[in-house]
């Protein structure tokens, strides 16, 4: 017996390599080696270098290629494109997704939209936590109504936490900048050995470079030896996190630890120096040439660190810390995509699948570009071959007026509501809960915690929230108070979900979950024989009140193992 | 939060067709980590506890790769400083009791939706006309490999494709031209081998639409240049102009 979640990866696998090539034929310039062929590297998680990539924007140009792809259809219009739109609610009429309600962003009109089929690509949920990497305007809104129309939410604590993040200045912090994960190719991470080394260098009596070569504590390096820094990024982050705990950070939070190039920058200056024929180099004349090998490398990154920091890479070991990056929770979906709600699909981050609890680098994109290219083509059509004689969607079924009337009625409460707190203040209170107590660490007593004082900031927020202005308009307020309104729900959901975990598997780390002994100590705890199934959550009606069902996990051919990164 | 004391003259205009002016907002506590978005978050927040309309303004991505933030800050496109972005621009690179002013982009071809929120899809449409390659996903596909790339042409393509569609190069043309970046398309796609067979169609379909949008001539002032955040060369106009004179040319 095959699963439908390992047949799904497996599938994954068989068109993933297409993929390149789809995207090559569009015209996304992937590196290239001297040959003219296509350039690959190494990426977290792996030992060997397989990953394509597009200097340190491979997300941006694959993006880019399929939007010149879309508006090709725009142009022929084949597609009719809704920009500043947002989806509040998906119409389901006789147990079949038929329609969608939205708002047009800058008139603020409610329009009802007819359709035998709804596809959601609205990505993941990382901004529950207010600060992640994600961009400002990403949300849970279209995905979170779509469960509580009936479409299961499948593993929501399932949380990936991006190691190399620039750390946290201030209380003003908007969103937290990734550093692309190329850089843990050459950068090496370390924290001082001695906790007084640590302490000075918060107080600004001393530098990281100030810091002797013996004195440096390379932890990953020193747990992890077969992958070093290259190893996954929940392990990564929750190193990071465990040596900052213990009081080695370097920054003033305390939450810092270094990403430092200037071995790399060395080892390539002597390459360099080899290169060009220069005899007996002077130490000046490697750092030179290897600074300029970097640069080419990772200049925009190290500028843009220069840029939002302050200080120079070059000259100063970066400081990094993990953030919120990626959820691979999302609506359940079974092999054609298809969410529990027939004729409601569901692609990208947006949905559960394929990366289990813990997604490696590069297989978001692989997995969005799968699902879009190669399999809801299919798929889709097979659903829509029953609504052949369907005809138009009527929109002015009751459904619809209903639908409609409860978002109307909720953007009305929004707007008459006399509170005195911004929508910012209660999503910044929410993301601080949710990063202390269900983030890179979680215990039962903490989840507990979470979902009370979570319900507490959102009975809070429906009472004293301020939204300025009138629907009619182009209200950015107004937008953030309705997608903050559903991340309050979907906290509790994910704190509920990893409450019911009992164990700790890849983004998901329970402090009571860890190997007590042997050579894995400390390290997440599976437990296999009560847990290997997809949490799969249904919604009653009320937020803390879903029912969970369960997909079985089942493996003939492999068996389930620890992975070593030792 | 810091200590920086600001006097900021911001552009107010309640749609696109109001007429719009300056406004005069004080704002204290500024610190110098911050970045420019986020003194307006700090700003904006003040002024919903007021209970007064907060300042409407693009951002999304808030790390220069989605495009949309577009403020026109102290006479510049994106603000002092050289490769950035609006959200990129810290607040270090001002000093305590500046006056700063802040515009939306003004071209005719990018109408004002609200304060500082411009329509740039104008941009969509230019894309739209001919800015891409004509496959399918039909899984009829070559190796990514059948065609060698010389290393050159796939990093001069990269380059171009850089190009996020902020609309800094039109803000800050004297004619409002969107040369830049209809030529940054155009020399993405005449450089690779798979997008030069639609290489004549695709300059004439782009130009042609630019000219529609509104968007004014080029000049070669090398503002664009200067302002784009991606740092995209005038090289690559050079390179549109000869694709669309040799696309004219050998016209039937």
């Amino acid at each position: 017996m095959i699963t439908v979640p390992a047949k799904r990866t497996y599938r994954l696998a068989e068109v993933s390599a297409n993929i390149i090539d789809q995207c090559v034929a569009q015209g996304v310039p992937f590196a290239r080696d001297y040959g003219g062929l296509l350039d690959n590297r190494s990426f977290g998680g792996v030992q060997v270098s397989r990953t394509f990539y597009a200097r340190g924007q491979t997300g941006q140009q694959l993006l880019l290629g399929a939007y010149s792809a879309l508006m090709r259809q725009v142009g022929k219009g084949a597609v009719q494109m809704y920009d500043r739109h947002e989806m509040l609610d998906v119409v389901v009429v006789d147990g079949k997704a038929r329609g969608i309600i939205a708002r047009n962003l800058i008139t603020g009109e409610i329009e009802r939209h007819g359709a035998h089929a709804v596809l959601l690509c609205t990505g993941g949920y990382g901004n529950v936590f207010f600060l992640s990497t994600n961009a400002m305007g990403s949300n849970v809104t279209a995905a979170w109504k779509a469960h509580k129309r009936g479409a299961y939410f499948g593993n929501p604590c399932y949380t990936q936490i991006h190691p190399t993040c620039i750390p946290v200045s201030g209380t003003h912090q908007s969103k937290l900048t990734l550093m692309s994960e190329s850089l843990r190719n050459d950068g090496r991470i370390w924290v001082p050995k001695n906790i007084e080394d640590a302490k000075a260098i918060r107080e600004g009596k001393k530098k990281g470079s100030d810091i002797a070569e013996g004195d440096r504590d390379y932890y990953l390096e020193r747990r992890y030896p077969a992958f070093g820094n290259l190893v996954p990024r929940d392990v990564a982050s929750r190193a990071a996190k465990e040596r900052c705990d213990a009081g080695f950070g370097v920054n003033k939070t305390g939450e810092a630890v270094y990403l430092d190039f200037s071995a790399a920058i060395e080892r390539y200056g002597k390459l360099e120096a080899n290169v060009k024929k220069i005899e007996n180099p002077s130490k000046e004349k490697i750092i030179e040439l290897g600074r300029a090998v970097v640069s080419e490398k990772y200049g925009n990154l190290f500028d843009m660190y220069e840029n939002i920091v302050g200080e120079n890479p070059y000259d100063h070991a970066m400081k990094i810390y993990p953030a919120v990056h990626y959820t691979m929770g999302g609506l359940w979906v079974d092999y054609n995509l298809q969410t529990t709600v027939p004729g409601l699909f569901c692609l990208g981050e947006a949905n559960f699948s394929d990366h289990g609890a813990n997604r490696l680098g590069a297989s978001a994109l692989m997995q969005g570009l799968a699902d879009g290219y190669f399999v809801i083509p299919y798929t889709v059509g097979d659903y829509l071959a029953d609504d052949i004689r369907t005809g138009p969607i009527d929109t002015k079924r009751p459904e619809f007026d209903a639908a409609e009337k409860e978002q109307k009625d909720r953007i009305n409460h929004f707007l008459n509501n006399k509170g005195t707190k911004p929508v910012d203040d209660f999503h910044r209170r929410l993301g601080k809960v949710m990063w202390d107590k269900c983030g890179m660490a979680r215990n039962a007593q903490g989840l507990q915690e979470a979902i009370t004082e979570i319900r507490q900031i959102r009975e809070e927020f429906y009472r004293d929230v301020r939204v300025p202005g009138k629907n009619s308009e182009f209200n950015q307020e107004l937008e953030k108070a309705g997608r903050v309104a559903d991340f309050l729900e979907l906290g509790e959901l994910m704190c509920m979900d990893a409450l019911n975990r009992n164990e700790s598997c890849g983004g998901h780390f329970r402090e009571e979950y860890a190997e007590t002994d042997g050579p894995q100590q400390g390290e997440a705890k599976r437990d296999d024989a009560n847990y290997a199934y997809v949490a799969a959550w249904e919604w009653t009606g009320d937020a803390g009140k879903a029912n969970l069902h369960k997909e079985a996990l089942v493996f003939d051919e492999v068996k389930l193992t620890q992975r070593s990164y030792k | 939060m810091g200590n920086m004391k600001l006097n900021l003259k911001i552009w107010r205009q309640a749609g696109p067709n109001d007429k719009g002016q300056m406004k005069d907002y004080p704002v204290s506590n500024v610190s110098e980590d911050m970045s420019f978005l986020e003194m307006l978050d700090v700003l904006n927040d003040d002024i919903v506890r007021k209970g007064d309309d907060p300042i409407a303004f693009d951002h999304d991505c808030r790390e220069g790769i989605c495009g949309s933030c577009s403020l026109f800050i102290n006479g510049e496109a994106h603000g002092p400083g050289k490769g950035i972005t609006t959200c990129q621009l810290h607040m270090r690179r001002f000093k305590d009791g500046d006056t700063i002013h802040v515009e939306p982009w003004r071209a005719q071809a990018f109408p004002v939706i609200k304060d500082l929120a411009t329509n740039r899809s104008a941009f969509d449409r230019i894309q739209a006309a001919g800015g891409f390659v004509s496959i399918n996903t039909s899984g009829n596909l070559v190796d990514g490999n059948a065609v060698p790339i010389p290393k050159d042409d796939a990093d001069k393509a990269f380059d171009a494709a850089t190009c996020i569609g902020c609309g800094a190069c039109v803000a800050t043309c004297p004619n409002g031209s969107a040369m830049l970046f209809t030529a940054a398309k155009v020399s993405q796609l005449s450089l690779l081998p798979q997008g030069k067979p639609e290489r004549k169609r695709r300059a004439l379909a782009m130009v042609e639409q630019m000219d529609k949008e509104g968007f004014g001539n080029c000049s070669n002032t090398g503002a664009c240049e200067i302002e784009c955040p991606k740092n995209i060369s005038l090289e690559h106009i050079a390179r549109l102009n000869r694709e669309y004179l040799a696309a004219t040319v050998t016209k039937e």
